[in-house]
């Protein structure tokens, strides 16, 4: 994600002020206190000329101690200045970072759904990490630094001028060429700075998904295959690494040279001055001993001008994050749901992803369907038909492109986004647990939730297996719930739907991974609260089917038909092809069963089912 | 065994002393093994910083013996040794100027040596490990290893050897040529070691429990960092963000704080430093004052000590910064040790035998198998699978099938007992030939991000195209993926966000059958499939699994119809094992399930 317009360094890092802010003064004190502290540290060996030439000259016993006592004062004075500059700066520093990274966290948090789709988390987690602790190093260091050897070098420059203007000149104009290199130098590493840095992510991302993937590695034996890849990535980075390197040796030779060669070149014409007697044997001393203070913050600059480019190149990082709208909002002025119904409409609904190419006709493609306060509906559809994208618009992960999704008569976009998932649970197919406890993960929508409403959440979705953990309730599952099964996962997702106690539940195929007899039981129980609820459930099985109401028939982005299982079993034929076993199904149970239930016809089935509905 | 080993242990910073000397020294064995490859390069590097510090130091001799000799000398009338120093001045500065360029580069190569050989290693080690591992050391962890603490040993590698190399050089000098000149003075600053020893051990073991506690607060905030960003769906729909905010802001605050501790550590380290020094000049100072007013040296002896004395300290700062870092890079490295020092459970044979073409039989052979001591999953069994039988593995959940199926796959070893194919046990089957000869598809379609191509080809990193395709028709999933933006080169990106649970399946099972095993394991590998797509890969299974073994584990029993044999299991043991003609026929638990899923069919 290249930047298309790039401003210059200093306004790029102008933007980490409102961060620094509260700090400010502090940071200011501190750099302060540092400059008096080097002032003291360059002062000792001054002070101590003197006093050796005027106390100890004359053999004065007595005025020793007092000698040695200020040497002693200014050098305890140094090491206080450190000590006072560390605490007033690098407490500070260290609240800036957080700052910025809890304001990182916080607004990735809030994004929709169609960001994180595209960003993947090594390269928010290396803008979380990597990048806000260089800025916080810069903060502390670079740019104390960076002021300190900017005022060394400009007092010095005068200083050199005020001692032979004719020298000072030559200085000053030979060193010229150092603003070539630092220019040329901003422009090469600027650029290879951004690439290590977003390789750095891209590596991460590689990290977390040979961790997410193991199975799949380790089931295919495809470990050796992707530590290719990952050695691939490496190699870059260490390439463009050794790139950075090279451009920074590059501006050293040079930041080394310039003034090598400008200090030949003064001494040759400050001797040929003094041997005209235009220029004091002392003055020239005098000058080179300012120049030679003059070398260190010359040679500093290729490492500062590196250090502030990197931190450029975090800051813009940050900001590209941290600049990227939030689409998915709380309204201007949000309308309330006084008494919720649960009464969920789509209204002529158009919705397609932001890359998806032109050619293509909108996923969902004017969707109608209403669902009654209470009523149970399910979604039936092809793989791939836009079920599951249908489920995440209801609560707005992504939103729709036009037309209209009601709740109880308010479009959605009109409800607060935490009314609206308040009111609104889901359960995904893939089960999402997170590092906590079993309690934490099922009451993740409602943590205020008592006992009694945890048990009853846990028995609708058939999952007391958990008083079997070792802590019980109180056992730790992973984040990916990795020890638990499938169905168990499942299980857990839908308790935790079931938990938040909504007025419309939401499930997306929710009981795919059960076994037929938990499948049975789990149906049972949630029979009890979809009587009340009101509920969209995407299925792919007759079995889940027959937990609706009526059933919705997705096609082609739009539902074609609506109605009771029976009917649309009679009469509608996409949806006999995507719900009807009874072809292949009632075949390999007949050939696979011998008794007589084989022969029962189709008709019968539809008796039976409606009686059960 | 310790209960440092490993991993273990990781997340306390109050290691006892043994405990914390076993610690630093297997972080140094690996720093040490890390470097030895790059040994004539640290050493040429060693070499430039010397010669290059030499000629820099050489510089203000040139300019001093310019301005002493060359001014007389071209007053009169000799503008040799002018015109010689300057020559001398820019010869010195080119070679000055080439040598840093070389040593920033020497360095930067030993820097990015180390870091890729430590990446390379932590990630295969990641891959070796066995699931077992992972399930308790959470993804978050791994990646803070492979991030911020491969961070903090860059800052060392990056912090300048130079510095330390150039440092020891000048105060090693500096404390010569102060003995030299005045023995005393050399005493009264070998003095002044003991109280720097004392300050440094102060810092040496503070710091190290502290910076030990950066690296747990910092794996803490990339875990929860990581997790809330995979899992930022489930975050959104039940409205986390506020307690998450809180959490993070938590862990961000502890690290911080952390951070800081260190951080003031340092604080307290550098001026106490210059305080030592500064000290030390002024009894210098007292001491030989009174020796020159006794006229026991001379005034300019005395002013030379004092120059040394408070030179010695000049490198003091940059040097601790050194230790700093290396006190930080040392705790990162400690916690990198500790994962590289895990033994996988399920370890590569030290004598893997060869199967170059499996026939798929399999045997247990009085297996059992626990997670843990106690718990017993599977209690002892046999079972024999004959090459290409179809097995249908039946029970409700939690019953041991999938564990069945992972100690086929080697994912664990049996705690008792032998699993062989072809009369191989799998422990020491060489793992190329297992993978090849086994493979599993299960209910999770994890897709890595890349093109749906690349992701079926990991089933056989060389195939063609043609081959790819051809697998993709074979379960059904051509269709839907040349509807793609991009057909087989489309991005599945973050996890298969745009690919729906289903269609990640097919292309899982595209990969499998791509990868043409013996022993083909199914683990619900149909449960998010539709049912026109279910039976598409059954239909592509009839024709897969001829001529192979196949343990299918389903709910839909509609799979029981290709299978030669099933198996129901209960409580960890196989309860039923027959044809499937013969159990529905009887009156077992098979026939029951196969009644309640017959019913469960519209």
């Amino acid at each position: 994600m290249p930047a298309d317009r790039r401003p210059n360094t200093v306004s790029a890092l102008w933007r980490l002020l409102p961060y620094a802010r509260p700090a400010l003064p502090r940071l200011i004190l501190g750099m302060v206190v540092g400059i008096a502290a080097g002032l003291v540290a360059l002062a000792i060996p001054q002070v101590l000329e003197y006093l050796v030439d005027t106390v100890l000259a004359d053999r004065n016993a007595a005025g020793i101690l007092p000698a040695a006592l200020l040497i002693l004062g200014l050098g305890v004075f140094e090491a206080a200045a450190i000590l006072v500059r560390r605490t007033l700066v690098l407490t500070p520093n260290t609240h800036i970072e957080a700052r910025m990274r809890n304001a990182l966290f916080e607004h990735l948090q809030r994004l929709p759904v169609a960001f994180h789709d595209r960003w993947p988390s090594g390269q928010l987690l290396s803008r979380a990490i990597s990048d806000l602790s260089a800025i916080r190093r810069w903060l502390a260091f670079g740019l104390m630094l960076l002021v300190v050897n900017t005022v060394t070098i400009v007092v010095g420059a005068i200083l050199l001028i005020t001692t032979s203007p004719l020298l000072g000149v030559v200085y000053l104009v030979m060193s010229v060429p150092i603003w070539f290199v630092g220019a040329k130098f901003e422009r090469t590493y600027t650029l290879v700075a951004r690439r290590s840095q977003d390789q750095t992510g891209d590596l991460a991302t590689a990290v977390e998904e040979s961790v997410h993937g193991i199975r799949v590695l380790k089931a295919f034996g495809r470990g050796g295959h992707a530590l290719k890849k990952f050695e691939r990535q490496a190699e870059e980075l260490r390439g463009t690494e050794l790139e950075k390197a090279s451009a920074v040796a590059f501006v050293w030779r040079w930041l080394i040279l310039i003034p090598d060669v400008t200090f030949a070149v003064c001494l040759a014409l400050g001797v040929v001055l003094a041997a005209q007697g235009s220029l004091t044997a002392g003055a020239l001393v005098a000058f080179f001993a300012t120049a030679t203070v003059l070398r260190f913050p010359v040679e500093s600059i290729g490492f500062l001008l590196s250090f502030t480019l990197d931190t450029r190149t975090a800051t813009d990082r940050y900001f590209e994050v941290m600049d990227e709208p939030n689409t998915i909002t709380d309204p201007q002025s949000p309308r309330t749901l006084d008494q919720p119904q649960g009464l969920l409409e789509f209204r002529d609904v158009h919705f397609r992803y932001p890359d998806a190419p032109d050619r293509f006709a909108d996923l969902v493609n004017g969707v109608d369907l209403r669902i009654e306060p209470g009523e149970t509906m399910a979604l039936v559809g092809l793989t791939g038909s836009g079920k599951s994208t249908i489920t995440a618009l209801v609560t707005r992960l992504y939103d729709i492109d036009s037309g209209a999704i009601t709740l109880d008569g308010v479009d959605i976009r009109d409800l607060r986004l935490d009314e609206l998932r308040s009111r609104v649970a889901m359960a995904f197919e893939d089960a999402t647990l997170f590092s906590a406890t079993v309690r934490e993960n099922v009451l993740l929508g409602r943590p205020d939730a008592g006992e009694e409403a945890l048990a009853e959440a846990l028995r609708i979705a058939q999952a007391q297996f958990v008083h079997d953990l070792p802590d019980g309730l109180d056992t730790v599952i992973g984040e990916e719930g990795l020890s638990l099964s499938g169905g168990q996962r499942q299980r857990l997702a839908l308790a935790r739907a079931v938990a938040a106690r909504p007025s419309v539940l939401v499930l997306d195929d929710p009981l795919s991974a059960l076994d037929v007899e938990t499948e049975e039981l789990v149906e049972s129980a949630l029979r009890h609260v979809l009587a009340s609820t009101t509920a969209l459930i995407v299925a792919h099985r007759p079995s889940t089917v027959m937990l609706a109401d009526r059933v919705a028939v997705l096609e082609d982005g739009r539902i074609t038909a609506v109605g009771r299982h029976s009917e649309l079993l009679a009469t509608n034929d996409h949806y006999r092809f995507v719900i009807s076993s009874l072809d292949e199904e009632r075949k390999t149970a007949a050939a696979s069963g011998s008794d007589s239930d084989a022969a029962a016809d189709d008709a019968a089935v539809i008796d039976a089912e409606e009686v059960r509905a | 065994m310790s209960v440092v080993t490993g991993v273990t242990g990781e997340e306390r910073d109050d290691l006892n002393r043994a405990e914390s000397t076993q610690v630093r020294r297997r972080s140094q064995v690996l720093l040490g093994s890390l470097l030895s490859p790059l040994k004539r390069r640290i050493v040429l590097t060693f070499a430039v910083v010397v010669v290059s510090t030499a000629a820099q130091v050489a510089g203000p001799a040139l300019i001093a013996l310019g301005i002493d000799r060359g001014v007389p000398a071209l007053i009169a009338g000799d503008a040799m040794p002018v015109a010689l120093t300057t020559i001398a001045y820019i010869v010195l500065g080119i070679g000055g100027a080439l040598l840093i360029g070389w040593y920033t580069l020497l360095q930067a190569k030993i820097s990015q040596a180390v870091l890729f050989d430590l990446r390379r290693r932590v990630f295969r080690q990641t891959q070796r490990l066995s699931l077992e591992f992972h399930e308790s050391y959470t993804s978050g962890r791994i990646i803070s290893r492979q991030t911020s603490d491969l961070d903090s040993i860059r800052e060392l590698l990056d912090s300048g050897v130079s510095n330390l190399v150039s440092g020891v050089l000048y105060m090693l000098g500096t404390a010569i040529a102060l003995v030299v000149i005045d023995p005393m003075s050399g005493a009264i600053l070998a003095g002044a070691l003991v109280p720097l020893w004392f300050l440094t051990r102060w810092f040496q073991t503070r710091s190290q429990i502290r910076f030990r506690r950066t690296r747990v607060a910092s794996a803490r905030v990339i875990v929860k960092f990581v997790e809330t960003m995979t899992g930022i769906r489930a975050v959104k729909a039940f409205r986390t963000e506020p307690a998450n905010d809180r959490v993070f802001a938590k862990d961000v605050e502890e690290h911080r704080d952390s951070n800081a501790r260190v951080i003031r550590l340092f604080g307290i380290y550098d001026p106490g430093l210059v305080l030592i020094g500064n000290v030390t000049v002024a009894i210098v100072l007292l001491v030989g004052g009174y020796r020159v007013v006794d006229g026991g040296i001379q005034i300019g002896v005395l002013l030379a000590a004092l120059l040394y004395s408070r030179r010695f300290f000049d490198p003091m700062e940059e040097m601790a910064m050194f230790y700093n870092s290396y006190q930080s890079a040392a705790a990162a490295l400690e916690k990198i040790s500790g994962v590289l020092e895990e033994e996988p459970t399920v370890p590569d044979p030290a004598h893997p035998v060869e199967l170059r073409a499996a026939r798929g039989a399999l045997r247990f052979d009085e297996v059992t198998f626990g997670y843990s001591a106690g718990r017993v999953i599977l209690p002892s069994f046999d079972l024999d699978i004959p090459a290409g039988q179809v097995i249908a593995l039946v029970g409700s959940t939690g019953a041991g099938k999938t564990t069945l199926a992972k100690l086929i796959s080697r994912f664990y070893d049996p705690t008792i007992g032998t699993v062989t194919l072809d009369g191989i046990d799998l422990r020491s089957l060489h793992p190329k030939d297992l993978r090849r000869a086994i493979v599993m598809v299960t209910q999770e379609s994890y897709l890595f991000s890349g093109s749906v191509a690349e992701n079926i080809a990991l089933g056989k990193p060389d195939a063609t195209r043609e081959q790819i395709v051809s697998a993709a028709r074979a379960v059904g999933a051509h269709e839907f993926i040349e509807l793609l933006p991009n057909g087989y080169d489309t991005d599945v990106n973050k996890r298969g966000g745009r690919v729906s649970a289903g269609q990640r399946q097919l292309i899982s099972f595209a990969r499998a059958f791509l990868a043409d095993p013996a022993v083909l394991i199914l683990d619900e590998a149909t449960a998010s499939l539709d049912i026109p797509s279910e039976r598409a890969v059954q239909e592509a299974l009839q024709t897969l699994l001829s001529d192979r073994t196949a343990i299918i584990i389903a709910h839909r029993l509609s799979t029981v119809a290709i299978a030669d044999r099933v198996l129901v299991m209960e409580h960890g043991r196989i309860v039923e094992d027959g044809t499937p003609a013969d159990l529905i026929g009887g009156t077992g638990r098979f026939a029951s399930l196969h009644a309640a899923w017959r019913d469960s069919l519209v």
